[in-house]
């Protein structure tokens, strides 16, 4: 084929399934398939997602060039597939857990090892065609790293600090990294499993608890995806309610997480500091929506809690003096040249990097990656409210720093801007009974999470994809760190913060 | 020019600390906790607590209250409890998460890896029996599945007040 060919264009040759909301799905069979897979080595479309059923693989693809989003789906013969990961280096990790999870087998995928199925589950394909087994945990073959002087040290899954569980390895020449490898998966909890056949809402609460730090963004694309499926829309009020409550987690991570990192630097008063803003806006969730991380208020057909005049006066209050204090705490981070020394340089992701996986969030976005799903595809009330999508070019832990900073002003003023044209009315809508499929994207923090569902007649879920930002940044991980010493990776670990639990699932 | 540092410490002279004041021990876990007395360690320990936290499958939601507990707001180090790096080093694993199939064996590994006296304490619904995630091929289930639990201290996620309280419950039953 010469010349552009648009995502839309390519796919029209498949059979377009009805029903499919808001973008378009089309089925591909074997030589459309084949054919799409050898398209993706000319078209720059961005894969968004990809996952599986027991017999059919299913990948959203962007194209920014049309402005355009679809599924693209294919049925596996033989439990087999072309794979996508050698177009799309992104999907190398999908693939392998589509494999431990529904036993269709990626073709051309070089990296055959078990991802998520550590060999400690009784069954084999749990979600495909389960089949008992017992043969005790899998070898797992770490790529290694040879020439004089190298020595490997394995870390976790148990860490030192607070946090989730995964193990690194690194292969390290005196204090210099050479190779880090991660393995994933140790909180793998079966949520793809545990949501099948379930009434909407008792998904829906699982579904707030694949990341627990995301939990609203998260609620919202299940949200929006079942709207979507269903044919209805959440009303004006509960609209912007959810964009408040997604700013407010937006800043409270951030703020955590700008603290967490100079922590790491050993700087420990920028945690002090930015953790009692934070505990600050956490309260104000507590006060105004009866949950200091706002799990499950956020819900399908609106939210299950309003907004009291009294607390919007409050929020006010509280969320201007928190924006000087953190300038504040911001003029600190900017005039601490030892603390800038450890940040400046270190960690640094190529923007080709960033962009050959799709990365998004502040990862991608101090990487040169200007990507943000409030602005593209876009969802309300954002295309109604002002604000911009910083980006930055040097790629390192600064600049993540500083993205992360910049998006915090930013979620201020989308803040006081709800808060100043919240509209009235009610808050929630009923939910119809009506079969259907949705897929829906929301931006949480860290960056875009990726819903696809489909519902019965009867209002139960019979499928749904939760797909975490994290999927496309961990990889990454492992490049910032070459080359940097040891004693820095958690420092450019933690500007990252990717979800072990979402990316687990 | 006065360092911005400067700023910050003089504002915090001037405006006193963030902390609040301390909750009572939690009533739950004072009741829970003498079914399980072990008369032998009481006393041992001082006033002092040095806890390995463990995630076992948590959806990191746990995590970040436990954090929560941490900061000037919560202040836990002022009652002699502290997060150390090492269960080598640990009186207590606080344990989170419904426990999945892929962490059993590291959590055990951390258990064995505690020297006694020692304490188990479960944090949130899911450390109590799974919760939302019980019953997948993926999920034993509760802490107590794998691990001798002492305490549960409740919550989706705990808020860190709750949390502080089932710990000074635990330090009071430990300290004698």
């Amino acid at each position: 084929m010469l010349g552009k060919v648009t995502l839309m264009d390519f796919l029209s040759m498949g059979r377009e399934v009805p029903g499919h909301k808001p973008w378009p799905r089309f089925q591909l069979d074997l030589p459309g398939w084949r054919a799409f897979e050898d398209r993706l080595a000319a078209a720059d479309w961005v894969l968004m997602a990809e996952w599986a059923e027991p017999n059919e693989v299913h990948a959203l693809f962007r194209d920014d060039e049309n402005e355009t989003l679809a599924v693209v789906s294919h049925s596996c013969v033989n439990q087999r597939f072309v794979g996508l990961a050698k177009r799309r280096p992104a999907a190398i990790r999908l693939e392998r857990a589509i494999h431990d999870l529904y036993g269709l087998a990626p073709q051309g995928l070089a990296d055959q090892r078990a991802w998520l199925d550590h060999g400690r589950w009784a069954v084999k394909h749990p979600l495909g065609s389960p089949r008992a087994y017992d043969g005790g945990p899998y070898p797992y073959a770490f790529r290694t790293a040879e020439g004089e002087g190298l020595h490997q040290i394995p870390v976790g899954p148990v860490h030192a600090g607070i946090i989730e569980p995964g193990h690194f390895r690194f292969h390290a020449q005196g204090e210099t990294v050479v190779r880090l490898e991660e393995r994933l998966g140790y909180v793998h909890k079966g949520v793809e499993g545990l949501m099948q056949g379930k009434p909407i809402a008792d998904a829906a609460r699982i579904v707030g608890r694949v990341s627990g730090d995301s939990t609203v963004a998260y609620a919202l694309a299940f949200a929006r995806a079942v709207e979507a499926a269903l044919g209805i829309e959440a009303p004006p009020r509960a609209v912007w309610l959810r964009a408040l409550m997604a700013e407010m987690e937006r800043v409270a991570n951030h703020l955590g997480d700008i603290g967490a990192i100079c922590n790491d630097a050993a700087f420990a008063i920028m945690l002090s500091h930015l953790s009692v803003l934070r505990e600050r806006v956490l309260s104000a969730n507590a006060a105004c929506f009866g949950h200091r991380l706002l799990m499950d208020r956020v819900v399908p057909g609106g939210v299950a809690v309003d907004l009291g005049e009294g607390c919007r006066n409050d929020l006010h209050k509280v969320l201007h003096t928190l924006r000087k204090d953190f300038r504040r705490a911001m003029v600190l981070y900017e005039e601490t040249p030892s603390l800038l020394d450890r940040t400046t340089g270190t960690g640094i992701v190529t923007a080709a990097l960033a962009h050959r996986f799709g990365a998004g969030g502040y990862v991608g976005r101090a990487s040169s990656r200007a990507y943000d799903s409030r602005k593209f595809p876009g969802y309300a009330p954002y295309d109604d409210l002002d604000f911009d999508i910083p980006v930055r070019a040097e790629g390192d832990v600064h600049s993540r720093i500083l993205i992360r900073a910049e998006e915090v002003t930013q979620s201020l003023n989308l803040i006081d801007q709800i808060l100043a044209r919240l509209p009235a009315g009610p808050i929630a809508v009923p939910l119809p009974l009506r079969a259907g499929e949705g897929v829906a994207v929301a931006e949480s923090f860290r960056g875009e999470v990726v819903m696809w569902l489909r519902l019965s007649e009867a209002g139960k879920v019979v499928r749904c994809h939760p797909h975490d930002p994290s999927w496309f940044q961990w990889p990454l991980l492992e490049a910032a760190i070459e080359g940097n010493i040891v004693a820095d990776f958690p420092i450019i670990n933690k500007s990252f913060n990717c979800s072990y639990s979402g990316h687990d699932l | 020019m006065i360092p911005p540092i400067a700023h910050l410490f003089a504002r915090h002279l001037i405006k006193g600390a963030y902390t609040e004041a301390a909750p009572e021990p939690s009533a739950e876990g004072l009741a829970e906790l003498a079914d399980e007395f072990a008369a032998e360690a009481r006393g041992r320990l001082g006033r002092s607590l040095a806890i390995r936290e463990v995630d076992a499958g948590s959806c990191n939601a746990c995590e970040l209250e436990l954090h929560a507990v941490n900061n000037p707001v919560h202040d836990l180090e002022r009652f002699g409890i502290k997060f150390v790096a090492s269960p080598r080093h640990a009186d207590v694993l606080l344990v989170t998460g419904p426990v999945t199939h892929n962490m059993a064996e590291a959590l055990r590994r951390t258990w064995d890896a505690t020297p006694a006296p020692k304490w188990v304490v479960a944090l949130g619904d899911c450390g109590r029996d799974g919760g939302c995630f019980a019953g997948s091929y993926a999920v034993v289930g509760g802490v107590s599945a794998v691990l001798p639990v002492d305490l549960h201290i409740p919550g989706c996620p705990p808020a860190p007040r709750d949390i502080l309280a089932g710990l000074l419950a635990l330090l009071r039953h430990v300290g004698g």
